[in-house]
């Protein structure tokens, strides 16, 4: 189904490249510093996970990603080109789903395609997409008659049927309960694997974080940097009861100072 | 809480509530109504009128009244076979209210005369004006839609679009935000003078009016509506390669409907205030008109007529934009109260 999705674009996936970028806020008068000097370089088809506490500038470091905000210093580069503004082929998932009430899933979903002119040709995508989260039963529903796991399946939906080449996560199964959670973390990487797509997934939770990604990258406190890099090369499907994964989250919580209670 | 809702879960009772089988009460509902209206027509028809008084249609009147008895009836014994007639039943009380106000009413002015005339005129008055002033008072009623109808959709429009500017564009925000801030709270009947010498006729400036009345709650809401949109759907849109055209026609506005919706309701009020002023005041057309009219002629059961007409007009109106919100705002069920 995604092979469907695919099959125009033979190359999958981008290289996203981070050079020295600073940023910082200003809170009544006061520069507030967010982010200092963070260096990173993503392969094409790169599954890594950006992990920290809360509030350290993860989501911020993704509207930069994103192109929603530009950076203070420094540069982003997607596919070796600038990132200066919001591109269809960068497309967020944001924690809450936010899809818009008034539309139905089958119209959120085609927003991306209706906001680009190519509802009309590209219409069949909308069904596969909806197909791929499972949700096919639901094309008629309104966002209101859907469960908070629904609603963050069609929310992947509307990223999804724009044929990504970087999603972008930000924390995207933070609102779930935790049953539905571990099911949709499943999920994300099966899609991961099918479409091809690089992914940068914001996560405060080491576990999914080391379940999901191929290489996790630890952030401070504000101004966030990155104090380690954790290459995690277990071979998917992962099993959560992997003794090296219990390993590798020792560690990350060691780089976090968390590890007293190890 | 939880009052309220054992109040909506709880199945539509009507007044009756004490007699348990549905078709059961439907008749005795029914019947009681009926009664009723019989008891309206039989005073009015066999109570003779006071003596000096001396009105047309009181027989017709009376038959009026008898004739919705017997329909009342006939629905009452027929909600024991068809269900469709129940659903009457739940304007039984009501209709008995009616009749037996009408008939107070009647007993009252006509039979008795307590009340002062010609200022109460017994209810066979106004079904003698609704007869025989029908063509003035049709006509007064055509005249006001159309200058409601030209003043509302106007202001509506114009206050939509200068509500999506301010909400929308700085710049916009920066030069209108003040004069709405200053000239909106000002009653748009303030103007009335000024308008009726500066516009060429008196109809252009009732219809400006109206449209001022209109427009600045219309303009106020829609401005609200669109500044409150989660700034995270424009994110989502931006991301998708939504343009700017696209996020003002499909983010902004359906995000903005349900305020835009308050502003309407809002507007539209206003503009039943400041078309009867205006008619009062300066058009020689009208409900409006008729009611000034009318009280110059001393001829009361003619405003009471025409009040009659203007209280259905507005209400069907209201209701009307009503029925237009639900089918646009269907999917608002479930997230808010109706």
């Amino acid at each position: 189904m995604v092979a469907a999705i695919a099959d125009d674009h033979p190359v999958r996936g981008s290289t996203l490249t981070l050079r020295e970028v600073s940023h910082r806020f200003d809170l009544e008068g006061q520069p507030l510093p967010v982010l200092d000097r963070i260096s990173l370089q993503v392969g094409r088809g790169e599954f890594v996970a950006l992990l920290g506490p809360s509030g350290c500038g993860k989501s911020t470091l993704l509207r930069l990603v994103a192109g929603l905000d530009t950076p203070a210093v420094g540069s982003l580069l997607m596919d070796g080109r600038e990132i200066e503004a919001p591109d269809p082929s960068r497309v967020v998932v944001f924690q809450d789903p936010t899809l818009y009430p008034w539309r139905t899933v089958w119209r959120n979903v085609a927003l991306g395609l209706e906001a680009r002119g190519l509802l009309r040709t590209h219409s069949g995508r909308i069904e596969d997409a909806l197909r791929l989260v499972g949700l096919t039963g639901f094309a008629n529903a309104y966002p209101r008659q859907l469960s908070g796991g629904m609603a963050q399946r069609a929310a992947l939906a509307r990223a999804l049927v724009n044929d990504p080449k970087l999603l972008i996560l930000d924390e995207p199964l933070g609102q779930l309960d935790s049953l539905t959670r571990i099911t949709m973390q499943g999920e994300l990487v099966s899609l991961w694997q099918r479409a091809g797509f690089t992914a940068l997934l914001v996560t405060h939770d080491v576990e999914e974080a080391l379940f999901l990604a191929g290489r996790v990258v630890v952030l401070s406190q504000r101004p966030a940097h990155i104090k380690a890099e954790i290459a995690n090369t277990r071979p998917y499907p992962r099993r959560r009861g992997d003794p090296h994964l219990a390993e590798l989250r020792h560690e990350v919580l060691a780089h976090l100072g968390l590890d007293a209670t190890w | 809480m939880s009052a309220v809702i054992d109040e909506v879960s709880r199945p539509q009772k009507s007044g009756f509530g004490v007699f348990a089988r549905p078709a059961t009460r439907s008749l005795i509902g029914g019947l009681a109504a009926a009664a009723a209206w019989f008891v309206a027509a039989a005073l009015t028809a066999f109570w003779p009128d006071k003596i000096e008084s001396d009105w047309a249609y009181t027989g017709n009147f009376a038959a009026a009244c008898a004739t919705l008895a017997f329909a009342l009836a006939f629905a009452a014994f027929a909600g024991i076979r068809f269900t469709v007639f129940q659903r009457l039943q739940r304007l039984s009380p009501w209709l008995l209210a009616l009749a037996l106000f009408l008939a107070a009413w009647e007993a009252v002015t006509a039979k008795l005369g307590l009340l002062p005339l010609p200022f109460f005129p017994p209810p066979q008055a106004i079904v003698e004006v609704i007869i025989d002033d029908w063509g003035r008072l049709a006509a007064g009623i055509l005249a006001s839609a159309r200058l409601l109808a030209t003043g509302f959709f106007l202001g509506a429009a114009v206050g939509f679009m200068t509500g999506v500017a301010i909400g929308w564009s700085r710049l916009a925000g920066y030069w209108i935000h003040p004069v709405l801030r200053f000239i909106g709270p000002l009653p748009a009947t303030a103007w009335l003078p000024l308008a009726f010498f500066v516009f060429p006729s008196s109809f252009s400036a009732s219809v400006f009016l109206i449209a001022l009345g209109t427009g600045f709650p219309v303009t106020v809401l829609t401005w609200s509506g669109v500044a409150g949109v989660n700034s995270t759907y424009y994110d989502i849109a931006r991301t998708l390669g939504a343009t700017q055209r696209f996020l003002v026609l499909k983010v902004a506005i359906p995000a903005a409907m349900p305020h835009v919706f308050v502003g309407l309701f809002m507007g539209l009020g206003n503009s039943f205030a400041v078309l009867v002023v205006a008619e009062m005041l300066g058009v020689k057309a009208g409900l409006g008109w008729y009611l000034q009219w009318a009280q110059g002629w001393a001829a009361y059961a003619n405003m009471y007529a025409a009040l009659l007409l203007m209280a259905f007009l507005c209400s069907g109106l209201i209701t009307l934009l009503f029925r237009l919100r639900d089918r646009l705002l269907s999917w608002q069920k479930g997230l808010v109260r109706w």
